[in-house]
């Protein structure tokens, strides 16, 4: 699905990921995990060409294409979808507007007839009530006045809708309860099908017991130095990073 | 970086500049006496029309050019300008309007003929200096409601058109209102009777065509007590080289009980990126709320011309009367646009809207001016003004002039006023969501307007949404 090799990523002048590897195959979950400043979020935004990278060198290949020569829209549009720890606000666009935009622009890529707005609130009210989320977030403008929970509840939405075949989550959890980290998590595991693959930034034990991670890879000054499976992930918990040997 | 990327979207053709080759009777350059006594007689009018206009035109050669405006552009010369253009065969039935000319509305999306107009839309079509059609005619006058051009009004309605005309604007009112008095040439009438709601929107359609033509339209709305009206103007014309003067006079007037909405597509050709060509859009629109209750909403979507100076405004005299303005000015390329409005509280718990949205892209430049005065008398009066600015890209800039006078303590005046910008952050996330950088644009700039675009009458919203996408196309780079 996605093999990354030998990527070198500055941001500012500042060389941020050196020589970094990473395969994933088709229905793997990974699991990112590392220090702050590491480089764990620059990767993620690396593969959906963020304007803040500059790669220097390296490829990206994305089921078989050169991930590099594409923008970012057209890399959302093959499939990749990156959640934000902190969505932007997007003031006077209809909420249901936005998605309904987003997945037609999917379906016309995809060559599928887009659908009208009375079969997209039939799509997505079952989606929603799956779930448990209030309707009242379609009718709002994307992100404004959102609260925390209700920005993570809603990129939970997006994914849903836009169904993607590799999911970037960088730290999705983040400012969330436990009850609403359970629905997110249900979620994404919902879309898991053995196609689906994953990437995760995660700093919280428990969200890898609620989606549970193939390869756990820590990542130090941008490079991978450790891999392993959820256990790599306990052992994590109880002697930190630097118990492991990674470097502050 | 992303910034670059905003430096490049709003270069997009002008999907209107064709030009229409038309056997036109067209006045020599300049302007005197002779010019406008020679407008007054191709028009018929009666006598006294004659008079008011050599009058204005007095008034006007003692006036000077207005220079407060944020606005740069070349020195107009009054005498480079033909005043008069008009197609050779008189305009009439159907039959009689050049074939050429009718073939032009439909390109700009208006058929005339009244079998495939949209039902419930009359259309006046003003070709250069002279009214091609109005249609529905018939229909209206059946409900008592005049809606013909101004030169008809004239020969037809003249003690109405008498005591009307520059009562609310009077030919002195400023540089150009006085030049538009002097010579004007055609625009719409309208008056709707006591207790009637007009059952149609009604449109009037300004197309300048000829090379080295103004157009000076005048339109006069009168709805009498407890009338409603919802009318609306759309402009177009060729791109050139030459730069082409419009000044406009918009009178309304809103007895006791009448509501008068008023909304306006501006498109006329903007120029190119450099400034070339474009048409200097010098309009003063003004209404009175003359009577207890009534009210007068503008709306205007500007997305045109090189130069906008422009203040629909609102005379709020009748007790309770209301006055809304609400504003989408979009300057891109080398546009500059000084727009606002004036909100004149006369009587008592009288209430005035402001929604102002200005979106600068490119080189252009917004100016939003305003003026919001509670007289003596307008006691428990109200007004509440936003002005939001929108910039795109690094080069074009906005800026914000509100005036406020209160004289009376009872009164009460409220003013917001937002600057953004479209972020990169905004743009990557819908980008990452799959909609392309243009789509994406469009879509925050539709948000940003949605507050003035919902005022619209349906099918008037819906060409402004697509002419504000079509403007922005190209300004994100």
């Amino acid at each position: 699905m996605l093999d990354i090799k030998n990527l070198h990523v500055n941001i500012n002048d500042k060389d941020i990921l050196k020589s970094l590897n990473l395969n994933i195959k088709p229905g793997e979950i990974h699991a990112l995990m590392g220090v702050n400043g590491a480089g764990k979020s620059t990767l993620v935004k690396a593969i959906s060409a963020h304007y803040d990278c500059t790669v220097n060198s390296g490829s990206i290949t994305y089921k078989t294409k050169d991930l590099l020569k594409l923008d970012t829209a057209q890399r959302a549009l093959e499939g990749i979808f990156m959640s934000f720890q902190n969505p932007v606000e997007i003031p006077g666009v209809n909420n249901m507007y936005f998605l309904k935009t987003a997945l037609n622009e999917k379906r016309k890529h995809n060559n599928q007839e887009e659908l009208n707005a009375a079969s997209f609130l039939k799509l997505i009210r079952k989606k929603m009530s799956q779930f448990n989320l209030d309707e009242k977030i379609l009718k709002r403008n994307l992100n404004e006045g959102f609260s925390g929970g209700e920005k993570k509840r809603n990129e939970l939405l997006q994914l849903l809708v836009l169904e993607p075949d590799l999911l970037l989550l960088d730290e999705i959890d983040s400012g969330l309860d436990i009850d609403a980290i359970k629905t997110v998590a249900a979620g994404i595991n919902s879309l898991l099908d053995g196609k689906r693959s994953i990437l995760m930034i995660t700093h919280y034990d428990r969200m890898l017991e609620l989606i549970k991670p193939d390869f756990v890879h820590i990542l130090s000054e941008g490079k991978i130095v450790k891999t392993g499976d959820h256990n790599l992930a306990l052992e994590l918990e109880k002697t930190g990073f630097e118990g492991l040997g990674v470097k502050k | 970086m992303k910034n670059d990327m905003i430096n490049r979207v709003i270069s997009a053709d002008y999907e209107l500049g064709f030009e229409t080759i038309v056997n036109s009777d067209t006045f020599p350059k300049g302007l005197n006496v002779e010019v406008i006594k020679a407008i007054s007689k191709k028009k018929d009018e009666p006598s006294w029309l004659l008079e008011y206009r050599l009058k204005a035109y007095q008034k006007w050669l003692k006036m000077s050019e207005p220079s407060w405006a944020n606005l740069d552009y070349e020195k107009i010369d009054y005498q480079d300008i033909s005043y008069f253009s008009a197609p050779k065969k008189a305009p009439g039935s159907l039959d009689e309007i050049d074939p050429s000319i009718l073939e032009t509305y439909e390109k700009l999306g208006i058929p005339l003929e009244e079998q495939k107009l949209l039902a419930g839309v009359a259309v006046d079509a003003v070709f250069d200096s002279v009214s091609v059609k109005t249609t529905f005619q018939e229909e209206l006058e059946k409900l008592g409601i005049i809606f013909c051009s101004i030169s008809e009004a004239a020969n037809k309605h003249p003690s109405l058109l008498k005591k009307y005309l520059s009562s609310v604007v009077s030919s002195s009112d400023n540089f150009f209102a006085a030049l538009n008095s002097a010579v004007f040439t055609d625009g719409s009438f309208v008056y709707i009777p006591k207790n009637t709601r007009c059952p149609m929107e009604l449109s009037t359609y300004f197309r300048i065509n000829a090379l080295n033509t103004g157009q000076f339209e005048r339109t006069l709305i009168i709805a009498d007590v407890g009338s409603f009206v919802s009318y609306n103007e759309g402009c177009s014309a060729p791109s050139r080289d030459e730069r082409q003067l419009h000044a406009a006079v918009v009178e309304l007037i809103a007895l006791k009980d009448a509501h008068i909405k008023y909304s306006t597509i501006q498109n006329w050709y903007p120029g190119d990126e450099n400034g070339k060509g474009g048409i200097l859009n010098f309009v003063t629109k003004r209404g009175i709320c003359q009577g207890e209750r009534s009210k007068i909403s503008w709306t205007q979507v500007e997305t045109g011309s090189l130069v906008t100076w422009k203040y629909p405004s609102c005379i709020l005299k009748g007790d309770y009367s209301v006055g809304e303005f609400y504003s989408v000015a979009l300057s891109s390329l080398a546009q500059q646009a000084d727009t606002g409005t004036k909100m004149l509280h006369l009587g008592k718990n009288t209430k005035s809207t402001i929604i102002s949205k200005g979106i600068s892209a490119l080189r252009g430049r917004n100016s939003y001016r305003g003026l919001v005065r509670m007289s003596k008398n307008a006691t428990n009066s109200r007004n509440y003004s936003q002005c939001d600015s929108l910039l795109i890209g690094s080069k074009c800039s906005a800026h914000t002039f509100p005036y406020q006078e209160v004289r009376n303590s009872s009164s009460s005046v409220e003013h917001e006023a937002t600057t953004s910008k479209i972020s990169d952050e905004q743009l990557f996330f819908l980008n990452q969501r799959g909609i392309s950088e243009e789509n994406a644009i469009s879509m925050i700039v539709n948000g940003f307007c949605k507050e003035v675009l919902q005022e619209l009458p349906m099918e008037f919203a819906v060409e402004a949404k697509a002419l504000l996408n079509v403007s922005l196309e190209g300004c994100v780079g």
